[in-house]
């Protein structure tokens, strides 16, 4: 037993990291939430160049096999920095593609970044269905290659943009693996939420060492330090679980992981807000880029009550 | 990074459970706050020491199996999901024995341990004072240097299990001259039972004496039993505390075992809606903390030092434990309000959790101040 990261695991969620410092991530976003892809897209080669999808993609289709853990640390970093994009998406659909056809087909482009998938569930939405090249839709009759998207519906998370897919198109498999593409997508969606609420964190107590109000920083008082502190614990809290998730991959581990890292990043989100005060509030600081992701990931890919049943629904017990 | 145990590992949890399983009483023992309690959970702590499994950490030479913090891990968890009884000697085995492990003689290791570790001695710590609190440079209990020792006079408050423990450890003022407030102390043990020594007992708030007062009224403390340099006693207690100890004040297995037992009840119950989420966070919780550990477990393996972590750790598992117990009792209704059930017993432990071993208000501002790096405050 040995539940600590290795030097090569944390160096490539520190090259991942250093990599997003430098790529302007806020302008990205507000590009991608404008409809202009351009840079999101630029973006996402190099994320794929990093190795982030191939890490979902089989060896035989030009990926690097499944890396649960690897995934988990590089979703964090792309959380930490708002990417915009059907990222989750991806990721999932790469575990979907199972048939060997199609796979050969769609899976070498995914691992590579030349395009990006996105996935409805039965008559939901697919995020970001204008800007991906493969539209998978969950169907009673299996999983089908989507025609096309319906209209644009804006989410509260202007980065993220919501398509119906439309009806019909090729049935590329009758009996696909739902429950194992359901865990990457929850762990996944953890990580990113995860990452989400680190960012929060840590620009929210810059902002408190920084505002002063009654001539000394707000960071000095004890009612924000413990709010502050509270986010903290949450976050940390949430960590461990989202790693011993991507180690064990059961369903009870990961939908652990998924709530409670959601409603970490969900908790620090409103205690960013309420530090921020005004500025916090408003969509051109940037602050917001994370705020309403943080609120949009909470119910992606199951929400808190779902994720709570599948705890209490699994038999094994820790 | 894996959670795969070693083989070793697993023969040793295998061993454990099979010694549990023949050995823990069938029904529950009486509340360990009470006389009669107190004397069934010494003659508890003798059974497991019998057969080596009291201090499993601890090297063989002192009656445990020189087990090491993953081991330690094991063996609590199997110990609480066989449902055997709180351990009596707690304050000893996880505050004072540690500091005589890094800071003791070589004599005071081979005087005080093994009877620690068989129950016939039973610590008690004598950290606060009135007017302190959390707050331990304040300290004014004083020792006056004699002939061969010390002379302790003063108070010490709210020292749990002091009202039956044999003996106590604690801080005491030896040098009241110096510049700063945490100089000057020296940790020290002396016996409960020393002429000079009033114990009062205080009831908490179920009526069960499980702290005490302690009036000292010249009472001499030998050389030998000074832990360190005189005068050094805050460096020596603080060197230890946060550390494998903020590691091993609770824990998983016990948190684990708990939340289990929650479900159970839960679904003994007909698995009713309104707590629905309350029992799933439970059982979350409990994992949550248990990975936590084994995270920090792996750090300090390491060689790593935790240090503020533990204070995470702490308001963690003490605001968790009341949730869950609370969860508890709100699931058993009318029969929650009677106060003689393993889960009362519990609920009541649980309410003193954020309260001691720092408040949870001190916690959160070390957390704040050493994690976040935020300016300090006014308190």
């Amino acid at each position: 037993m040995r539940f600590l990261l290795d030097a090569e695991q944390r160096e490539f969620a520190a090259s991942l990291d250093a990599m997003l410092t430098a790529a302007d991530t806020p302008s990205v976003v507000r590009d991608w939430s404008r409809g202009d892809h351009a840079r999101g897209r630029a973006l996402w080669r190099r994320i794929a160049e990093a190795g982030v999808f191939a890490l979902a993609v089989p060896e035989a289709y030009e990926g690097l096999g499944q890396h649960p853990v690897e995934l988990a640390l590089a979703f964090v970093e792309l959380g930490r920095h708002a990417v915009p994009g059907p990222l989750v998406e991806t990721v999932t659909a790469a575990t979907l593609l199972t048939e060997p056809g199609p796979a050969k087909r769609l899976l070498p482009a995914l691992a590579a970044g030349e395009t990006m998938a996105t996935v409805a569930r039965d008559h939901g939405y697919a995020l970001d269905g204008e800007a991906a090249g493969i539209h998978l839709s969950l169907t009673a009759e299996g999983l089908r290659l989507a025609p096309g998207h319906g209209p644009v519906r804006p989410s509260l998370d202007p980065a993220r943009r919501l398509t119906p897919l439309d009806p019909g198109g090729e049935l590329l498999a009758t009996g696909p693996p739902l429950a194992p593409a359901l865990l990457l997508a929850r762990l996944t969606t953890a990580a990113q939420a995860l990452g989400v609420g680190l960012a929060l964190l840590d620009r929210t107590v810059t902002h408190v060492k920084r505002r002063t109000q009654f001539g000394v920083p707000i960071g000095s008082f004890q009612t924000v330090r413990h709010q502050l502190a509270d986010a903290r614990i949450a976050l940390e809290f949430a960590r461990p679980l989202l790693l011993g998730a991507a180690l064990t991959m059961t369903a009870e581990d990961v939908a652990a992981a998924k709530v409670t890292a959601c409603e970490a990043a969900y908790r620090t989100a409103r205690t960013a807000l309420q530090l921020h005060g005004a500025i916090g509030y408003t969509a051109e600081y940037d602050l917001s880029l994370w705020l309403t992701k943080a609120r949009a990931l909470r119910t992606a890919w199951g929400s808190p009550d779902e994720c709570r049943d599948t705890v209490l629904s699994g038999g094994r017990r820790w | 990074m894996d959670l795969a145990f070693t083989q070793e590992d697993e023969a040793f949890r295998a061993e454990a459970r099979s010694w549990l399983h023949a050995h823990v009483p069938t029904s529950p023992l009486p509340s360990l706050e009470t006389e009669e309690g107190f004397a069934a959970h010494r003659a508890w702590e003798a059974e497991l020491a019998a057969d080596r499994w009291s201090v499993v950490n601890w090297p063989t030479a002192y009656g445990g199996r020189d087990a090491g913090i993953v081991r330690w891990l094991v063996f609590e968890e199997e110990y609480y999901a066989a449902g055997a009884p709180g351990r009596v000697n707690q304050n000893g085995i996880s505050l004072l024995a540690p500091t005589l492990f890094d800071h003791g003689t070589q004599e005071q290791r081979d005087r005080v341990l093994p009877s620690m570790a068989t129950g016939r001695t039973v610590w008690a710590q004598a950290w606060s004072e009135p007017e302190a609190g959390s707050d331990l440079a304040s300290l004014r209990a004083k020792g006056v240097r004699t002939e061969g020792g010390w002379m302790l006079s003063g108070q010490k408050t709210w020292s749990s299990r002091a009202a039956f423990a044999d003996r106590a450890f604690g801080l005491f003022r030896t040098d009241p001259d110096t510049p700063k407030p945490h100089q000057g102390l020296t940790y020290l043990m002396f016996d409960l039972r020393a002429p000079g020594v009033t114990v009062r007992p205080i009831r908490r708030l179920d009526g069960k004496p499980a702290f005490a007062e302690l009036f000292l009224d010249e009472v001499f403390v030998p050389d030998e039993d000074v832990i360190g340099e005189p005068g050094r006693g805050w460096r020596i207690a603080m060197s230890t505390a946060g550390n494998e100890r903020g590691l091993m004040l609770r824990s998983p297995g016990r948190f684990l075992a708990a939340a289990d037992r929650l479900h159970t009840l839960w679904q003994s119950l007909g698995s009713p809606g309104a707590t629905r989420s309350r029992v799933a966070d439970a059982l979350i919780g409990a994992r949550a903390y248990q990975l936590f550990t084994y995270a920090a477990a792996s750090r300090f393996l390491e060689g790593e030092t935790l240090g503020p972590e533990s204070s995470l750790n702490k308001v963690f598992w003490s605001e968790y434990d009341i949730a869950l117990t609370e969860t508890a009792l709100d699931l058993l209704g009318e029969e929650g309000e009677l106060a003689d059930t393993d889960w009362s017993e519990r609920y009541v432990f649980s309410l003193a959790g954020p309260i001691y071993a720092g408040t949870n208000e001190i916690q959160r501002d070390i957390i704040a101040e050493r994690l976040l790096g935020l300016p300090k405050g006014r308190r």
